[in-house]
């Protein structure tokens, strides 16, 4: 057994950079690197690729990632574990095995599938959201179950060099390797807890070191530009050290370990994953050299009796339009176009929105006093059943240059399909995870 | 003497559906037990009341000297459905950062 496993984050999430991930490879002196690729739509959406290519459906920027990587990967002996396969893991790893092919590596790649229960649904199960039966939402285009650690340990013990999957929960692809290299029990509630604090932490990659914390000023982050994303070194008893490679700019401190641990915990007591039912309040934290911060005391509690589901559903189409105004009362013409707008189209759009950017179009309240910028662009959306319809929202607001107030500029509009997503429980054995072992 | 919370803590912003979490962190630990004194859930609900519709409950971490405000009913449906500007409500953290308490 390994006396430390060390782990980096190139990833978190589809649209992230490149090099951070690339720049870990090649001098972060990794056993392991995950990418974390997947978010609650972007699934959806890569389910309605793959329907109409079933040869699609994967990340979009998995054959860059790959051609950067694999070569790096293949010399320097890291295993990759990544949820790019979205929608269709299989595919996923015959692109891989093709672009290995190409550069003349050799690599076997194992691909985690049975996260798609869409065929497993009645519609009649009740959505954690409303309460009501799923079929009541519209037409279901997709439904993928979070799947645990357990699921990627199968792949991880074939031997694979690369492991892709689909729909998994995103600490898990840092618990399995977790538990392949320290044979811990997956019924460890502690140990099961405190890789899953480890896991949370990673799974944003730059957010840990620095990368959507600085605030001129206030919370001062050097040189941005390069920005390195972390690693870690896990012990056997479990404890963490998080930092990053020397030659990266960042930082990693109390402060930005603090920001991502409560990043999108709902309870911080009951964190659940499908490994474990997560427990942060007894987490320590300690900085033990420049941007090395350890992390302790992760517990936890069970593993949940059922998995959550993620169910994207046809929700319509937005439309929108914009158009700036500038100079004296620039707010001031502004609201008035907007006013115009409203009387226009809310009787044909029963959810409509005016903002006013520079004003009030974030916050959608102005909750200081601060004095009138000196532009505003305005900004209406709404919502429609086509995209015929919703495309009158931009057509409207571009009319504003001859029907609206004074001084308008710079109209431009869209229109947007919509997937909504929504969530289910499933019994833990309804899910059948399986592993398929691809080699170049 | 009114102090602005951005003066004292930071704050990072996450979702969840419909649901808006929001940390307040002191970056010096004296300052935690003035947050939990005066940053209470109820204040949040007053300061934000324009932009949280549902409840909003709050978690005690003293040994990061932070709070936890998890906001029901604050994004306007949630991130693939919101007609928002900014349908995560990741600006939101400045938002809580605005509000001032009596210090």
């Amino acid at each position: 057994m390994k006396n430390k496993v060390r782990i980096g984050c190139g990833a978190g999430f589809s649209g992230d950079r490149l090099e951070p991930a690339v720049i870990l490879a090649e001098k972060g002196e990794l056993d392991y690197l995950v990418l974390e690729c997947l978010a609650e739509r972007t699934i959806a959406l890569a389910q309605k690729r793959k329907l109409q290519d079933p040869t699609k459906g994967y990340d979009p920027l998995l054959e860059r990632r790959m051609e950067m990587l694999l070569p790096i990967l293949k010399s320097k002996n890291i295993r990759l574990i990544t949820n790019m396969g979205a929608a269709n893991p299989i595919a996923a790893a015959e692109l891989i095995c093709c672009i290995a092919r190409k550069t003349g590596l050799s690599v076997s790649v194992a691909a985690v599938t049975g996260d798609d229960v869409l065929n497993l649904l009645s519609g009649e199960e009740l959505t954690l959201e409303t309460g009501k039966p799923l079929h009541t939402v519209g037409q279901i285009v997709s439904a993928n179950a979070y799947l645990g650690a357990d699921a990627i340990l199968t792949a991880l013990e074939t031997g694979a060099d690369i492991i892709i999957t689909g729909r998994v929960a995103d600490p898990s692809l840092f618990v399995a390797p977790l538990i392949h290299e320290f044979n811990w029990s997956l019924d460890d509630a502690d140990r099961m807890g405190q890789a899953t604090v480890i896991g949370h932490l990673m799974e944003c990659a730059g957010q840990l070191t620095g990368g959507y914390f600085a605030d001129p000023g206030k919370k001062e982050v050097p040189d941005m530009a390069s920005l390195g994303h972390p690693f870690v070194d896990i012990y056997p008893d479990g404890k963490a050290i998080f930092s990053k490679v020397a030659e990266t700019s960042g930082i990693l401190n109390l402060a930005t370990v603090k920001e991502q641990l409560l990043y999108e915990v709902m309870n911080p007591q009951q964190y659940f994953t499908p490994d474990v039912v997560a427990d942060f309040t007894q987490v320590r934290l300690q900085e033990v050299g420049p941007n090395q911060v350890q992390v302790t005391g992760g517990r936890g509690e069970n593993k949940p009796a059922t998995l959550k589901v993620s169910v994207g559903y046809q929700a319509g189409f937005v439309g929108e339009g914009e158009i700036s105004y500038a100079g004296p009362n620039a707010l001031g013409r502004a609201q008035l176009s907007g006013a115009i707008i409203k009387q226009r189209l809310s009787p044909h759009f029963p959810e409509l929105r005016v903002d006013y950017i520079g004003s009030t179009s974030v916050h959608r309240t102005q909750l200081g006093n601060y004095p009138e910028p000196y532009e505003i662009r305005l900004r209406v959306a709404g919502k429609a059943i086509t995209p015929e319809m919703a495309a009158r929202v931009g057509e409207e607001v571009e009319a504003l240059y001859t029907n609206g107030a004074a001084g308008g500029g710079g109209a431009r509009k869209y229109v947007q399909e919509v997937i909504g997503i929504i969530s289910i429980l499933l019994p833990r054995n309804k899910v059948n995870p399986t592993v398929t072992v691809q080699r170049s | 003497m009114k102090i602005k919370l951005y003066d004292i803590a930071h704050s990072r912003a996450g979702d969840k559906g419909n649901t808006l979490t929001l940390s307040l962190i002191a970056y010096h630990e004296e300052d935690y037990t003035l947050l939990v004194e005066k940053v209470t859930a109820a204040a949040v609900k007053s300061h934000l009341q324009k932009i949280v519709s549902g409840e909003i409950t709050r978690y005690e971490l003293p040994h990061l000297a932070a709070l936890q405000f998890v906001c029901q009913d604050a994004l306007l449906g949630g991130v693939t459905t919101s007609l928002s500007l900014d349908p995560h409500g990741k600006t939101l953290s400045f938002a809580l950062l605005e509000m001032e308490i009596e210090g």
